[in-house]
């Protein structure tokens, strides 16, 4: 089993500007953990000061369960993926797998075979004396993978390393790295702003805004469930608007809008009578032709066609633009643009959170 | 300092720390400061050096401007040298267009291996060619002498002598910086403005010399200072009436034995061909990181 | 050419026509005989130069023509001042390289490793060499040695042109840096590689082309300085100095000969490397 990353109260300051706030999970060996939030979110700088490259101005870094405070980057367990790659361009492939062997003096035939056996695992077999411009993106792609599997680390920090490719190649990497990862068993710590990419691939997912931990759960846990109202817009897409806490009973909150009244779950915490909104999932909507409990009056805009369903864009009289997926089975009735129409919605399927500490 | 330290480690970034700090103090800063100290002083026998006449004075410096001959020199050596900067912009710009705009990739590489051979071929040599063909009894007057265009040989060497070997052999310092500062242009841009209903002279006006201004200031600054520096090309193609002002400042130390108001001559020099610079950067609002390049 | 007005579309007269082609064609012309007066004026006074060689007149000049001899080539290969000024000429250019790399190259990693406000103090610093005038960096090179008791010799000509010589060096350097992908260097770091392995198999290779050039510009930049030497010479004669000389005291066709020779080694230098290029970019384009 590889080793674990605890981070406990990590804060990471540059000058006035606290790119991390007070930041703390465990993250357990094996696990393929992702960072998720918008660029400039601090999630970069947070996989830095885990692979050594910055300390952290506030609170430790364990890994193994072992301190890494004063321990520098060539020194930990760690090894890491740049958004770039960073492959070196004037070393065949093989050199440059095998260059933390190098490092390590390890005499040359035993690094060319450790390379060979690498060059196997990320299915480029005889790739070993091309040069790094020669290959693919997606063929850079695994060779920094085995760059980086050479030095045999507990932990695989990777920042965004699938940024620079086209979707379907991307698609296809993702399976890939979560193979990889199952196959080896080391830890990754993941870094993205693509939440489908998130989604897709991790055990959990930890999610980030303007450095400030928001949530760690399992990806469905956290599409159903988020906590605070960024996670909910960030993830996924989502109908949010907000309003007053007007009465809280068995888990179910009602709240008062410039829409209407409308009930949904409580979330954690909600108190009655605060400032709070309601989301609700697009494919959570009913479009109807007429008004139902719990529906919002609407003008549609337009219907976009997504293959599978259709996305309708819609807008309410008081302006608050609204979202519904409509199935490829209704798409007959699906509403003219400029037609009036009501989408309504289960309680059980909205969901309310405080927007009190949102504001930050 | 510390970020070189903590890049290269201790023992190589010091080492690299200690190369640059013998190349900017010890080769730039320490002997420019040596020659100011030196111009302030006048001129002293070895043990006079410490006594009562060792005081700092301005004298070597008051020298030039009240010396009629020496000033007139030194104004003469400023106008020639705006005078070689501007020739040679005039002569080079609508190469440099056209090899960066107009010529096939293939057209402006060959002319940019033309040019590169005489840039490469010492300026002393260069001179020399001109020396030769500006001779009394050289082929410049044997050809004007039979196409009839002068009845008796001309004496070129002299003032007009030192500026047409010195367009000569600046040319290519000014050529390469515009060249390469157009050839950044978006070619789209030239056809937008065309399409646009724009005239030539407007192209040029408005669009190709804003965007190369950073080359053609680099190009006015090194000309003007080569220019002003020479010292070959007045040594050999100049007369005795076409002194330039670095042949005054070497007789101080060569000739008339002066080091002292030598130094002195050739900080104005310096400071001079320092203040062109600052004047050409202000004027095409452009920076030294884009000069120097 | 669609957008013409109405009164010009309409069909103009034949001699209009005919002006108008050829008032299209004239800025056509006037370049292409711009470009010939051009192309004779950097070429024709190197022709005529080499060309003198070849006269058996005592004074080279093509005119008039005495007579053709190759006794001048005899002449210069037999001039042992010549060979001495070549030799010194060479063993400079050879120093001034191994002082002005290092250097030039430690102050353009020092430069890439600065803040921006120190940086751009730093860099003009570091620049100014080039924009002095060579005859003032002799004199203040002169000057500081002879504080020290050091005359003006083969040393100090080293010495004044490593000056500015570095900071081409320097500036070559930065723009290949400007390309480098700092986390090639982090990323080593990470795999456990030490500074000096970082430096020796990541940063020095990266840099080699750059480097090249580098050493190829100061060795010509200092194998062809006159006016910086000129003043910190004392009494040694570089090749620059020898030629000069030799104009002032006694030219003959010798110097012609060896003009003759330099020029042609440049064109040769200069068709390597054009097909150098050429072959690394059809290597390229196969792989």
């Amino acid at each position: 089993m590889s080793h674990s990353v605890e981070l406990i109260d990590v804060e990471q300051a540059f000058g006035d500007v606290k790119a991390v706030h007070h930041f703390s999970a465990h993250i357990a060996g094996g696990e393929f953990f992702s960072i998720l939030g918008p660029s400039g979110c601090g999630k970069t700088t947070l996989l830095r000061l885990i692979a050594g490259f910055t300390e952290p101005t506030a609170g430790r870094v364990l890994i193994g369960d072992k301190d890494m405070a004063g321990i520098p980057a060539d020194r930990r367990p760690t090894a890491m993926i740049f958004q770039s790659l960073a492959l070196f361009p004037l070393m065949p492939v093989w050199e440059n797998i095998a260059f933390g062997l190098e490092a390590r003096g390890v005499p040359k035939a035993q690094r060319r075979k450790r390379a060979e056996e690498l060059l196997e695992l990320i299915a480029l077999p005889g790739y070993g004396t091309r040069m790094v411009h020669e290959l693919s993106g997606g063929q850079r792609q695994r060779v920094a993978i085995a760059r980086a599997l050479a030095v045999e680390p507990q932990v695989l920090l990777l920042d965004e390393p699938l940024s620079a490719l086209d979707l379907k190649l991307r698609q296809h990497m993702r399976a890939e790295l979560r193979a990889l990862q199952k196959r080896t068993g080391v830890t990754f710590i993941y870094i993205t702003h693509d939440q489908s990419e998130a989604l897709a691939m991790s055990d959990r997912v930890a999610v980030m805004n303007a450095g400030v931990l928001q949530q760690i759960a399992t990806p469905q846990e956290l599409y159903a469930n988020p906590a605070t109202p960024f996670t909910a817009r960030f993830v996924g897409e989502t109908n949010g608007i907000i309003g007053t806490v007007r009465g809280l009973e068995a888990g179910l909150a009602t709240l008062t809008t410039a829409e209407g009244r409308f009930t949904g779950r409580a979330g954690a915490g909600l108190e009655d009578g605060e400032r709070a909104s309601i989301f609700i999932r697009p494919e959570a909507m009913a479009l109807s032709r007429i008004a139902l409990p719990n529906s919002l009056s609407a003008r549609a805009v337009s219907l976009e066609y997504e293959g599978a369903s259709a996305m309708l864009r819609a807008v309410s009289e008081h302006g608050q633009e609204l979202l519904a997926t409509v199935p490829n089975r209704q798409l007959g009735e699906a509403p003219q643009a400029g037609e009036q129409i009501w989408l309504s919605f289960q309680p059980e399927e909205a969901l309310i959170l405080s927007e009190k500490g949102a504001a930050a | 300092m510390t970020e070189m330290i903590k890049r290269f480690g201790p023992g190589l970034g010091g080492f690299f720390i200690a190369l640059v700090a013998l190349w900017i103090i010890g080769m730039v800063l320490a002997p420019n400061l040596m020659m100011l100290n030196f111009s302030l002083k006048p001129m002293l026998f070895p043990n006079d050096i410490g006594g009562p006449k060792d005081v700092y004075t301005v004298e070597n410096y008051t020298a030039l401007f009240g010396d009629r001959v020496h000033r007139a020199i030194f104004l003469k050596t400023v106008w020639g040298s705006g005078l070689v900067m501007l020739a040679t912009l005039a002569i080079t710009y609508p190469l440099a267009f056209w090899m960066a705009k107009v010529a096939t990739i293939r057209g402006a590489r060959a002319m940019l291996i033309a040019l590169i051979i005489p840039f490469w071929i010492n300026e002393v040599l260069r001179t020399l060619a001109w020396f030769i063909i500006l001779s009394f009894n050289g082929p410049l007057n044997a050809f004007l002498l039979s196409i009839g265009l002068i009845d008796a040989p001309v004496r070129w060497q002299g003032d007009f002598g030192v500026l047409a070997g010195m367009v000569y052999a600046y040319i290519l310092f000014m050529l390469f910086p515009i060249y390469n500062s157009i050839s950044t242009l978006e070619t789209a841009q030239l056809e937008a403005a065309k399409n646009l209903g724009a005239s030539t002279w407007r192209i040029h006006r408005r669009i190709v010399i804003p965007h190369a201004k950073a080359g053609i200031a680099t190009g006015c600054v090194f000309t003007f200072m080569l220019a002003a520096g020479s010292y070959v090309a007045p040594a050999l193609l100049g007369s005795p009436g076409s002194r330039w002002f670095t042949e005054i400042i070497y007789n101080w130390f060569f000739e008339g034995g002066n080091w002292n108001r030598g130094a002195a001559y050739a900080l104005v020099l310096l400071v001079l061909c320092m203040a062109v610079v600052m004047v050409t950067l202000k004027i095409f609002r452009v920076n030294l990181a884009d000069v120097a390049k | 050419m669609t957008m013409t007005s109405p009164v010009t579309a309409r069909p103009a007269a034949r001699p209009v026509k005919a002006l108008d082609r050829l008032s299209r064609a004239l800025p056509k012309l006037l370049f292409i005989a711009y470009l010939t007066l051009f192309l004779a004026y950097l070429f024709l006074p190197l022709i005529i130069m080499s060309a003198a060689t070849f006269n058996t007149s005592k004074f080279p000049t093509v005119t008039p023509w005495l007579g053709t001899t190759m006794g001048w080539f005899q002449e210069l290969w037999n001039d042992k001042a010549m060979w001495k000024a070549l030799w010194l000429s060479l063993g400079i250019g050879l120093a001034v390289v191994a002082f002005a790399l290092p250097v030039g190259t430690a102050a353009a990693l020092f430069l890439t490793s600065l803040d921006a406000r120190a940086r751009g103090i730093f860099y003009a610093v570091m620049v100014s060499p080039l924009l002095t005038p060579g005859v003032a960096i002799g004199i203040a090179t002169l000057i500081l040695w002879r504080q020290a008791g050091i005359g003006g010799g083969t040393f100090l000509i080293v010495l004044a042109q490593a000056t500015f010589i570095t900071a081409y060096v320097m500036l070559m350097v930065v723009a290949r840096l400007q390309r480098f992908d700092r986390a090639q260097e982090e990323a080593a770091l990470g795999l456990g590689a030490s500074k000096w392995m970082i430096f020796r198999r990541v940063l020095l290779p990266f840099l080699k082309p750059a480097l090249i050039a580098a050493a190829f510009i100061a060795f010509l930049q200092s194998f062809e300085n006159y006016n910086t030497t000129l003043f910190v010479r004392g009494t040694d004669t570089p090749l620059t100095v020898y030629i000069a000389t030799k104009v002032r005291t006694g030219l003959t066709p010798a110097v012609n000969a060896l003009a003759l020779i330099l020029i042609a080694l440049t064109i040769v230098t200069a068709l390597v490397m054009e097909l150098n290029r050429r072959r690394k970019e059809g290597g390229r384009k196969e792989g």
